[in-house]
């Protein structure tokens, strides 16, 4: 194998190691010899976890105190690469991870790949496959110069396994003095309630679109996700437009979803909007117009106006329950 | 308060996309709008420089071809003046050299605070904002949902996966903000006049001071290998409703024993 380390940025949630750090875990582990993590707050309660999926060393940055972590964080790795580069750096694609990324980017003079769906190893390195022109074609790229090359990898790209590895070594990469660009502090954190399944983990996902005519239909696409123990979510131009907040946005620009069943209403399936979902196993769209992008990707589509046939379903649906 | 905003001018989205057959870069050279996601940046600089009791909102933008139509657009909506680089050796750049050029006519603005989206419409890389900040050596807050400043600080409400944080900078700072976060105005027939009159500054690579080889093509340390088209999904049905469209779904989600 020519891809001797990777290092893999995790991020936790309520302690553990999120889904996509140990997708991403997984994926390192099959392309080079030797995996290893940086984490920070908690990471040496993740020796167990990690370990459990390959990882042989976790490099903990200690606790922010409040920073957000891009700063610290890509401090941290800077100087780690400083004492011997690993040969790639993956990241997650999330609010953190791209902050991260940018921050790294900069700090080593280095380019970064984003939306990374894939990677594989030719061309005597990594190649790095991206979903372009929604999704109808990949595209594969690679790094030119020196390593370590950075990818940002987005949610979903890989199935997590674990190897049954032992607890990893927990050593300690404090992050530099970073000075003024280390200045934001989080002063206070909301936790917005949530009914029902999460966005990205939900087994049935509904969203709504520009074809619910305006912000207060959206309560149909809540009602029938209720009704269906899903999430609800929404195509880029409702949250454009203000009707829904930006966390329930499915796309390029928001989650990538891939649920069991994935229920389109009133969306046209724009590029950016069908890659975040055009992986889902089963898809049902409901537009008016029978051209519509989002039919051609559709295992059952519904030429029909969402006002009734949304409502419809509804019914039938609490009819059973 | 005087406000920069990173504004991005794009390929119009409703227009089929193009890859360059060589070099596999999207076509850029055909007319350029400005993109959508970065109204809101725009809207946002105006109504905080506003609020700040007055100040300059100035747009910095790269763009081949000296083009200019995106940034009348947004000049029309009422910023004073817009900063431009374009240069031939501009083509090819990854986002890390379009970061530096950025930074470095963002130094020339001299902002209290510097605005951008999140990512742009065409490229969606979304690393652009936060490397513009490490170059120049400044604090950034990423995905903005609520964006207020009070006397030397930015206060944030920045989204996470599991709500929002509040978070507080000092300023100068950059900050990203999502889409929907205000209602971008819609330029007046005054406005549009205006913006015709208004201060485009174009500058080159060699005005910024920058080394053409750390930027455009020469500076990018990444290539496309290859494109080649995607698995496509097969074929599904497709009822017309007459009456009885919601029947056909529920019957799929009990095949599939959702329901």
């Amino acid at each position: 194998m020519s891809v001797g380390t990777i290092w893999v940025v995790v991020e936790t949630a309520d302690g553990a190691p999120t889904t996509i750090s140990l997708e991403m875990i997984t994926q390192a582990r099959a392309l080079a010899d030797k995996v290893e993590a940086f984490a920070w707050d908690d990471a040496a309660a993740l020796a167990g976890p990690l370990g459990e999926y390959g990882v042989t060393t976790i490099h903990d940055v200690g606790s922010l105190d409040g920073a957000l972590p891009g700063v610290p964080v890509s401090g941290a790795i800077a100087s780690a690469v400083a004492n011997g580069a690993p040969d790639a750096i993956l990241l997650p694609a999330t609010y953190d991870g791209r902050d991260i990324a940018g921050r790294l980017s900069a700090k080593l003079d280095r380019s970064v790949l984003t939306n990374v769906v894939d990677l594989t190893e030719g061309d005597g390195g990594l190649v790095s496959q991206h979903a372009i022109f929604g999704g109808s074609q990949m595209l594969s790229a690679r790094f030119t110069a020196e390593g370590p090359a950075l990818f940002v990898i987005r949610a979903k790209s890989f199935a997590p396994e674990a190897s049954g590895g032992a607890p990893a070594a927990v050593v300690s990469a404090p992050a530099p003095e970073s000075g003024a660009s280390n200045a934001a502090k989080i002063v206070a954190t909301h936790v917005e309630e949530r009914t029902g399944p999460k966005l990205d983990e939900a087994d049935v996902v509904v969203s709504g679109g520009r074809g619910l005519g305006e912000k207060e239909k959206y309560a149909l696409i809540e009602d029938l996700a209720g009704l269906l123990n899903g999430a609800a979510g929404a195509s880029r131009a409702i949250v454009d437009a203000g009707w829904v907040p930006y966390a329930h946005q499915v796309g390029q620009t928001g989650k990538t979803v891939k649920p069991n069943v994935y229920l389109a209403c009133g969306i046209s399936g724009a590029t950016q909007h069908l890659v975040g979902m055009k992986n889902s196993k089963h898809i049902v769209a409901i537009n008016k117009d029978q051209d519509a992008p989002i039919l051609a990707v559709a295992d059952l589509g519904i030429v029909g106006d969402v006002h009734k046939v949304v409502p419809a379903l509804i019914e039938a649906l609490k009819a059973r329950s | 308060m005087n406000v920069a905003v990173c504004v991005k001018q794009i390929p119009d989205p409703a227009a089929p996309p193009a890859l360059d057959p060589g070099t596999k870069n999207l076509v850029r050279d055909g007319k350029l709008i400005l993109d959508d996601s970065d109204a809101y940046g725009v809207e946002m600089a105006l109504q905080l420089a506003e609020a700040a009791g007055g100040g300059e909102v100035t747009l910095v933008s790269m763009a081949p071809n000296g083009e200019t139509s995106g940034l009348r657009t947004a000049l029309a909506m009422g910023a004073a003046k817009a900063i431009l680089v374009s240069d031939p050796a501009l083509a090819g750049c990854d986002a890390l050299g379009t970061a530096k050029v950025l930074a470095a006519a963002l130094k020339r603005a001299e902002p209290d605070l510097i605005l951008a989206a999140t990512e742009s419409s065409d490229g969606y890389t979304g690393t652009t904002p936060v490397q513009v900040a490490e170059l120049m050596g400044l604090p950034s807050v990423t995905f903005a949902k609520k964006v207020s400043t009070e006397g030397g600080t930015v206060k944030v409400e920045r989204q996470t996966e599991a709500g929002y944080d509040e978070v507080v900078s000092p300023l100068p700072a950059v900050v990203t903000v999502t889409a929907g976060v205000v209602e971008p105005r819609y330029p007046s027939f005054k406005g549009i006049m205006a913006a015709k009159s208004k201060p485009v500054e174009t500058l080159t690579v060699a005005d910024l001071g920058l080394d053409a080889a750390s930027v455009g093509s020469a500076g990018a340390r990444q290539e496309i290998t290859n494109v080649a088209e995607a698995e496509a999904r097969a074929a599904g049905e497709i009822v017309v409703d007459e009456g009885e469209g919601h029947l056909k779904v529920i019957e799929f989600l009990e095949q599939l024993k959702v329901i």
